[in-house]
């Protein structure tokens, strides 16, 4: 694992600005998960429901790095995703309501998430299945001579699907600007990855000739320094990178999920790594933030999320009028001629 | 006007589509330096370089979410997958990202992409290089499906793939191939989808093909005339979705009877779509129950004479018409 140590210089480099917009993000984003999660036990939020507590600083660490026209593909547990990349996190939960201001119109959910206005093109449902798709994403960039690249985030349980391997082999094989982000934490639902995967994820992306670096993905700071390191490659080579972040995540798989594969004190374990709270010491060991200062980031984004919240409370529903709107393009109906 | 095999009409599409539209490249197995399993691709390497025409691993399930993703991101990829049997291969790609983006994304991201696929029995490859299943296809809504039986619809269908929005399924039987027909030669000779064509007119009874099927639809057309004086109306379906199923039941009023022959098994199969609309349409005209005449519930078995007698014949329409008299 690439673990350096965090250094005044590093702090100052990245800056003191920056780094509390990482902390205030991280704890947007968890705040924004738990009041998800509440709001689904209370049944304002139905279907799939994948929470990214505990894995906040993959999402804030990496995709804080790109630019504005770099494009990001993801899969399920995508709401820290989207919030990253810019998507108006009103539009995220209101999308978990499945109302008509959503950023997919109440049409995708959860999983689903899109804003093609950030380029944020996605959450994907199907494991792996947005692999081929970052492939032909940095096909067009490459095609097009474009300067931007692309992103696609993954778990570790897509390592052993299809996909992964005809995606990493293709991508290599054509020298495509695309970074692969896979943010392993450990599980695939429930089943640990030692029990899905026989070697070292790197290993596997190393074999397919591109870099391949691990980091501790519960550390804002070693995921934004892998990640600039990566997108600089990327942009500058046209060739895939891969980055595996050692991550961890606190809640169930879904919100179904009785947990029978862990016992609490991994999960506990997994806490005394937390994201936010390292960042925290690190920032306030420096002198840049203080006790004041983190209750102040904490109550900016309860209050941020309360407005979520109600945006999305107050939202309409799609009519049913709409019901056969974009299943083609062209087409506003979607019914298939004559039939 | 020229007379062209429907291999060369479909090249003759690429051809021009990829010289009137630079968003144009194509992807797929052998599509390059061996020319394309089928040769419709031939030559085409050799004129626009290897940018645009890529050869790619053995590996469809990347291939066709690679064209889904540079079709997001502005061009219009064709995919061509050799045939219809290694599609299985990426249908979790066609069905849940080309077919479901748009809708999901609420009419942000719209899929214009051209998959090619050779479909069909009857050359003795046995069981799993022998499907037919246009009618899988069309079964979902988002996709669009085009299967045509002549030169001359084959490049316009082609050619209109191009210029649509979304992805589509463009189905080409193997049989057709070395179809012969006139083509023509006017750049700008596009064929709506959703357009069924009626390729022999007739009185008495209404058969409905697609693909391969017509070809087979028109030889029992001929045998019922010269041997029962019984004159069908031919319809060829030309795309299954869109579906024009007006033309169908216009012609079924006229006649009171409807055949549907097809490739593929009849459990579960197009031809029981197209039964159930001309129910829903026609019923009060029809004379007889609408008869389906498809592959029989077999795996395609490789022996000839099995195969033969899995696969529908000229023979089984001529009896499914008389069976109505």
């Amino acid at each position: 694992m690439t673990t350096r140590a965090t250094t005044p210089e590093v702090l100052e480099r990245i800056g003191r600005e920056r780094l509390l917009e990482f902390l205030y993000q991280m704890v947007f984003i968890r705040r924004f998960e738990e009041r998800a999660g509440e709001l689904y036990t209370k049944g304002k939020i139905r279907g799939f429901l994948h929470l990214y507590t505990g894995q906040e600083a993959c999402a804030v660490g990496a995709i804080s790095v790109l630019r504005p026209e770099d494009r990001v593909v993801s899969h399920y547990r995508d709401h820290g995703h989207a919030i990253v990349k810019g998507v108006d996190p009103k539009a995220v939960m209101a999308e978990l309501f499945g109302k008509a201001t959503g950023c997919a119109g109440g049409r995708g959910g959860s999983m689903h998430l899109f804003d093609v206005s950030k380029n944020f093109l996605g959450g994907y449902a199907i494991v792996a299945g947005h692999m081929p798709i970052a492939v032909g994403l940095a096909l067009a960039a490459k095609m097009s001579g474009e300067d931007w690249i692309a992103m696609c985030i993954f778990g570790d349980g897509s390592i052993a699907e299809g996909e992964f391997h005809e995606s990493l082999n293709l991508a290599a094989l054509w020298k495509l600007p695309v970074l692969w982000f896979c943010e392993n934490n450990l599980y695939g639902m429930g089943v640990h990855l030692k029990d899905s995967l026989v070697t070292e994820i790197t290993r596997l992306a190393s074999a397919y000739e591109m870099p391949a670096v691990k980091v501790d993905g519960m550390d804002v700071i070693a995921v934004y320094e892998a990640t600039r390191e990566a997108v600089e490659y990327v942009r500058r080579e046209k060739r895939p990178y891969f980055i595996e972040a050692e991550t961890y995540r606190y809640r169930g798989h879904s919100m179904a999920d009785p947990e029978l594969y862990r016992v609490k004190e991994e999960v506990e374990q997994a806490r005394k790594r937390d994201a936010i709270e390292r960042l925290r010491r690190q920032l306030e060991e420096v002198g840049w933030l203080d006790e004041a200062g983190f209750r102040a980031i904490i109550d900016r984004a309860e209050t941020e999320v309360e407005a979520c919240v109600q945006f999305a409370e107050e939202s309409p529903e799609p009519g049913i009028d709409t019901l056969y709107h974009h299943v083609l393009k062209g087409d506003p109906h979607g019914r298939p001629t004559n039939a | 006007m020229a007379v062209l095999r429907m291999r060369d009409a479909l090249r003759e599409a690429l051809r021009e589509e990829m010289r009137r539209n630079p968003k144009i490249f194509l992807m797929g197995e052998d599509i390059g330096k061996y020319g394309g399993s089928y040769a419709v691709t031939a030559g085409l390497l050799e004129e626009f370089g290897e940018e645009r025409v890529r050869d790619t691993p053995i590996a469809e399930s990347v291939i066709v979410g690679a064209g889904i993703g540079a079709a997001m991101a502005g061009y219009h990829p064709m995919v061509e997958l050799m045939t219809i049997n290694f599609s299985f291969l990426a249908l979790d790609q066609i069905v849940n990202n080309a077919a479901k983006l748009l809708y999901m994304s609420n009419g942000q991201i719209n899929v214009p992409l051209v998959i090619r696929m050779a479909s069909g029995g009857g050359s003795q490859l046995g069981a799993t290089h022998s499907h037919s299943l246009e009618g899988l296809y069309a079964h979902f809504p988002g996709l669009k499906v085009v299967c045509p039986a002549f030169p001359a619809d084959a490049k316009g269908l082609l050619k209109r793939a191009f210029r649509d929005e979304n992805t589509v399924i463009f189905i080409e039987h193997t049989a057709n191939y070395g179809i012969r027909g006139e083509v023509p030669d006017d750049p700008d000779f596009l064929i709506e989808f959703g357009q069924a064509n009626v390729v022999r007119e007739g009185r008495d009874v209404t058969i409905v093909g697609y693909s391969g099927s017509v070809h087979q639809a028109l030889r029992a057309a001929d045998m019922l005339a010269e041997q029962e004086e019984i004159e069908a109306e031919v319809i060829d379906l030309r795309t299954l979705r869109p579906l024009d199923i007006a033309t169908v039941v216009d012609s079924v009023r006229k006649t009171n009877r409807c055949v549907v022959v097809e490739d593929d098994w009849k459990f579960g199969g197009f031809a029981g779509e197209i039964a159930a609309l001309v129910m829903e349409h026609a019923f009060d005209w029809l004379d007889a129950p609408v008869a389906r005449v498809s592959s029989k519930d077999v795996p395609m078995p490789y022996n000839r004479t099995l195969e033969y007698a899995a696969l529908p014949s000229e023979e089984d329409v001529v009896d499914a018409v008389l069976a109505m008299f």
